[in-house]
């Protein structure tokens, strides 16, 4: 029994105002999709939360036709009227922010204090950022005159459902493109429930069009026609599956996609801040975080050191019900995902690797998962190759900084990377040698919609956020 | 250990950088737990039991020092006593005379409290004084002009002489972290008081502002954590100045608990040094209770 015995501090499940029933969000209406009725379930406790009416090819068609039609007097508007509704939406973000924090934590499994204090604020921030780029396109350096694409296609992931619909709307709606997107088929409700906010901010209709549902829906979208361009964050080989897709049909593409990140720790390092970018870097959100600090590179000559802090920060993880504020680990997103992390850490110890997890109750009903941390990793092990999309960490040690670079980059993905070193001069050589999209020094997973994140090699290409992401709207 | 200048400087200078921008995040981090219901009563308590309840001014005299003894004893009907009462070293004996029969300690602060300019021989003075009057508890203050100027050795050495002075009292030592600046030298000065045999560390005299910070705090209890680990003896941590509210006092125990481990969770390792800090951790305990604010008037003026 501990002594300071946290008492249970749980943000209310109403606040969410969950409904029984959802439909799409087609040409400025809701409707049931013309797909089948699912339930979305919690996965916290398995609990079905509400049914949702999913898209079927037909509503693609309508969706597609929808934003077609809305293209042209939306991209006709002067920017700054485009900006207008923007701002609106980042407002209305803000004023339900406690209501989607909610949603999506119920939805999504990931704790209250996450989805408060970091997916609902940033969602808003990037509709502020692009609201104040629509009126100043010409100055972003893509030519004096640059166009929208025209009808965007938006696939996203269920890892920050309501902040990668903001990733990928407020860009394309800034440029003046219109829009239709799908979120995840298991996280529907916050997208759904941003469609509500778009509508109550006027949006003329089909400018945003939002299709819950499957794989079949993606599908449709990527293959119509009358979409010219595909924004999609996911999985390397659903990318994969998307390139060959629309080979040869001129439609352009961004894909943002899976990640094995190395987190560098040398030993001149701050070390008990480290501790801390480690933890957030492969424990925040569960690790479900394409950017994930999953590969941890440590200085052999602080390795033991720097395990053993590690271990004891651990302790004092909190795993549990997702709404109560002082959870720091939620439950996993889907039955899908528990199993595929559970095959790939008994690899890890068929393998040989060193498993280990704080003592920590797990509860009975719903997807869960011990933080985990591999020690005694080689490069070789699956664990240190595979995305495990998990809360799983690798541990490998080096000893030269030349050393530390191969490994790191010894990796077909390319999206993100830590360095920790008290060394200025190290930290700038590193960044350059480093094949990743994006290069956290002394800290890790920090994200301002003013800073471009994307990929190299099978990361994907494209980049959302700050002036970069215009250029993925804009036909210059 | 360090037994010259060069030796200190080398292990001081050795030690893992702290950087600010972690720190600060690391310590609102902790900052956003929720306390409630019966852990906040428990935390309350808990403080209440961690208060060194401290008047350090020019105008206190015999009469001030012993209405804040009687709070100290009984701050309200049912809520525990103070760790401790701390006072200059001239009002130790009252402290101590309305002390009695008590197990509330008297802390006393000491060598040339509170910019610890003067000679050494005064400043062992000021100690023994304190120490002959009767103080259990030595708040020291270390030279911070000579720590910032790099003589390690000398803040060294008046601290080892201070504990020399003091006997059995036990010795915090105030590390003036708004004076130090940077958490690079809190967790220097932390170390070399601890090396040179402080029972705490102490963050502020509470006459300069910033005092106790949340970054500061964190980083002197990850000193004491790690001094424990290398050298296996536990020591402790006051934070003093600024802290006058229970939802900060709270927060501060969610700090202790989980950086340096609830072992620290104890007024032998662990105090508030304040004034005003007591009176609303009353306020919120009859709070919680029964439900209603009581007005101003329902907790002392001492």
């Amino acid at each position: 029994m501990p002594k300071f015995e946290y008492a249970p501090a749980p943000e209310s499940r109403d606040i969410g105002r969950l409904k029984e029933h959802y439909g799409i969000f087609v040409d400025g209406a809701f409707r049931d999709g013309a797909g089948e009725a699912t339930k979305t379930i919690n996965p916290a406790n398995e609990e079905p939360l509400a049914e949702v009416a999913e898209a079927a090819p037909s509503d693609v068609d309508d969706a597609v036709r929808a934003a077609r039609r809305a293209f042209g007097p939306w991209s006709a508007l002067p920017g700054r009227e485009r900006a207008k509704y923007l701002y609106r939406i980042a407002r209305a973000i803000q004023e339900r922010s406690r209501e989607l924090a909610v949603l999506e934590s119920l939805d999504n499994g990931k704790p209250i204090k996450e989805s408060r204090d970091v997916d609902v604020p940033l969602a808003a921030a990037h509709f502020f950022y692009y609201a104040g780029w629509a009126d100043k396109l010409e100055y972003a350096g893509f030519g004096p005159s640059p166009r929208p694409i025209g009808v965007a296609g938006q696939i996203i992931p269920w890892n920050f459902p309501l902040l990668m619909a903001a990733w990928k709307i407020a860009p394309a709606l800034a440029c003046g493109n219109t829009v239709i997107l799908k979120p995840a088929e298991t996280t529907p409700l916050t997208a759904l429930t941003l469609a509500e906010i778009i509508a109550e901010a006027d949006l003329p209709p089909g400018v945003v069009n939002i299709l819950a549902g499957g794989p079949e829906v993606g599908q449709a979208i990527v293959e119509h026609e009358g979409v010219d361009k595909i924004a999609f964050t996911g999985s390397t080989e659903v990318g994969k599956i998307i390139q060959r897709t629309i080979a040869g049909t001129g439609k352009r593409v961004s894909l943002e996609l899976g990640g094995k990140a190395a987190n560098i720790i040398f030993e001149d390092a701050a070390l008990d801040q480290a501790i801390e970018g480690i933890v957030n870097g492969i424990f925040f959100n569960q690790g479900h975080v394409c950017c994930a600090g999953s590969r941890l590179l440590v200085q052999e000559s602080v390795a033991d050191e720097v395990i053993a802090a590690l271990q004891a920060r651990l302790l004092t993880l909190r795993l549990g019900d997702p709404l109560d504020k002082n959870t720091d680990i939620g439950a996993i997103n889907s039955a899908a995902q528990l199993a595929r992390i559970r095959e790939l850490t008994s690899s890890g110890e068929s393998e040989g690797a060193t498993r280990w997890s704080p003592p920590c109750e797990i509860p009975d009903r719903g997807y869960w998962f011990a933080p985990t941390v591999f020690t005694n990793v080689s490069q070789a092990n699956t664990i240190a190759r595979e995305e495990i999309f998990g809360p799983v960490l690798s541990v490998l040690t080096f000893r030269t900084p030349a050393e530390a670079v191969e490994k790191a980059n010894n990796t077909p993905y390319g999206l993100s990377a830590g360095i920790w070193t008290e060394k200025g001069s190290r930290i700038l050589w590193f960044a350059q040698q480093l094949r990743a999209g994006v290069v956290w020094a002394n800290t890790f997973n920090r994200f301002d919609p003013g800073s471009p994140f994307g990929g190299y090699k099978e990361s994907g290409f494209g980049r959302e956020g700050g002036r970069h992401g215009l250029e993925a709207y804009l036909a210059h | 250990m360090a037994r010259s200048e060069a030796d200190l400087r080398r292990f001081l200078h050795g030690l893992p950088g702290v950087d600010q921008v972690g720190a600060e995040g690391r310590a609102a981090g902790l900052f956003t737990r929720s306390i409630k219901t019966t852990a906040k009563a428990w935390a309350i308590d808990m403080a209440i039991s961690m208060v060194d309840l401290t008047t350090l001014e020019g105008a206190d005299t015999p009469g001030k020092v012993r209405s804040l003894c009687a709070k100290a004893m009984r701050p309200d009907g049912t809520a525990p006593a103070v760790a401790a009462v701390c006072v200059y070293p001239d009002l130790v004996a009252t402290a101590v005379d309305a002390l009695q029969g008590s197990r509330v300690a008297v802390a006393s602060v000491a060598t040339a409290f509170p910019s610890g300019r003067a000679a050494l021989d005064t400043k062992l003075h000021d100690v023994r004084d304190a120490v002959a009057a009767g103080a259990g508890e030595i708040d020291m203050v270390i030279d911070r002009g000579a720590f910032l100027a790099g003589h390690y050795l000398q803040v060294f050495d008046e601290i080892v002489a201070t504990k020399a002075a003091c006997g059995s009292a036990h010795l915090k030592v105030i590390l003036e972290t708004g004076e130090l600046v940077t958490l690079d030298n809190v967790r220097r000065a932390s170390w070399l008081a601890l090396l040179a045999g402080g029972d705490f560390i102490k963050t502020s005299t509470g006459k300069v502002t910033p005092a106790a910070t949340p970054p500061v705090a964190l980083t002197m209890l990850q000193a004491v954590r790690d001094f424990h680990a290398t050298t296996g003896s536990v020591r402790g941590v006051k934070l003093a100045g600024g802290i006058r509210t229970s939802k900060d006092a709270v927060r501060y125990l969610v700090m202790v608990n989980e950086v340096a481990g609830e072992q620290w969770l104890d007024p032998a390792l662990f105090r508030f040094g304040a004034s005003s800090l007591l009176n609303d951790l009353l306020l919120q305990r009859h709070k919680l209770a029964t439900g209603v604010y009581d007005g101003p008037d329902y907790v002392t003026v001492d």
